[in-house]
């Protein structure tokens, strides 16, 4: 059984692609097959974060076009063996992207049985971030604690719930997952940062997973390497954390404690 | 936050300013999901008519749609301003 995860949220520059590379870092790292897509087409950048952007020869759009094959266009990953990219075009022709080649695509990836595919949506709610959440079983919402994601999220939240197959078919539409990140304990501890509390209850939906704002993430970036990579980071490490509980372990949330600062800071500030 | 922060008088903290004013925001983009097309234009031509006949503060006009046993009510609540002093 394949399953289809999008990893969305509506505003840009939240950490969708960040998302999308240790989620299904994460997932391989637990020896199931991946497939981690890009769907920005015109504007590809997972390969950047994969440290995989110098060995892109075919892209999706090649693949729906038939100018390549799925086999040619998959990149496998330099770190792990059941981990596969499918780089989005450089095309300026959005149009391109079309829901029966994204379908036949998805169903060439369940015919080489792949677990997983996660779909890597643009931000928006345009063509590709339709398309990038149409197929999904499941999806992954990320939102940072502040007003415009919080609202662009919920918006999302209820295109999963009409505009996707599952909604079409009346059962509900596609169950939803929200990840907060780039979040600063420290910010919220003194009022100037929504809470989790605040965004659970404004979405009505649980929170899935925390990743703190940390240097780590521009680090890994900078190196092309998912940051779930770095046993060292807090960033890495939620994303570890948040894998986890998507196959059901019990993992307590962590790094939401405000490191206590010394006597001299706290009367003069600083 | 130090010595002087701390004396400075501090206003309502702004994240939960945040928080009512996405409350509010959020409640009203899901009452008009699923609703007909034309709510958004019929919205903002409402508004322009109350606007050219009251002075009344834009947010003090409510425009809901309800599901009510299987139909849908369009709700127009305007609070009306106290009566302005007459002209002199």
């Amino acid at each position: 059984m394949t399953e289809i995860i999008v990893v969305t949220s509506g505003k840009g520059g939240v950490g969708k692609t960040t998302t999308s590379a240790s989620l299904a870092t994460g997932l391989a790292q637990r020896n199931h097959k991946v497939a981690v897509i890009d769907f920005d087409i015109g504007l590809r950048n997972l390969d950047l974060i994969m440290g995989c952007e110098r060995r892109v020869v075919y892209d999706f759009i090649n693949v729906i076009h038939k100018e390549a094959t799925l086999k040619q266009a998959l990149i496998r990953d330099k770190r792990l063996d059941s981990l596969y990219i499918l780089a989005a075009s450089q095309t300026r022709d959005k149009e391109a992207l079309t829901q029966d080649g994204v379908e036949q695509v998805l169903d060439e990836l369940r015919q080489d049985e792949f677990d997983y595919v996660i779909c890597d949506s643009p931000a928006g709610i345009e063509r590709g971030a339709h398309l990038a959440m149409y197929f999904a079983d499941r999806a992954v919402v990320v939102v940072n604690p502040e007003v415009s994601s919080v609202r662009d999220s919920d918006r999302i939240l209820g295109l999963l719930s009409s505009k996707t197959r599952h909604g079409e078919r009346g059962d509900g539409g596609v169950p939803a997952h929200v990840v907060v990140t780039r979040y600063h304990p420290e910010k919220v501890a003194e009022g100037d940062m929504l809470s989790l509390e605040d965004i659970e209850e404004i979405l009505g939906l649980s929170i899935l997973g925390v990743i703190p704002e940390h240097d780590s993430v521009l680090t890994s970036s900078n190196q092309g390497i998912p940051v779930i990579h770095n046993p060292d980071s807090h960033a890495g490490l939620a994303y570890e954390d948040l894998v986890a509980r998507l196959f059901g372990e019990d993992r307590p949330m962590r790094f939401l404690d405000v490191p206590r600062k010394s006597l001299l800071k706290r009367v003069f500030g600083g | 936050m130090g010595l002087l922060d701390f004396l400075r008088a501090k206003p309502r903290n702004s994240a939960s300013v945040a928080k009512d004013r996405l409350r509010i925001i959020v409640a009203q983009e899901r009452n008009g999901r699923g609703g007909p097309d034309y709510l958004p234009l019929l919205r903002s031509e409402l508004l322009t008519v109350i606007m050219k006949y009251t002075k009344v503060d834009i947010e003090a006009v409510h425009i809901e749609l309800d599901h009510e046993g299987g139909q849908d009510v369009l709700e127009l609540s305007v609070t009306l301003p106290e009566h302005s002093p007459p002209a002199r």
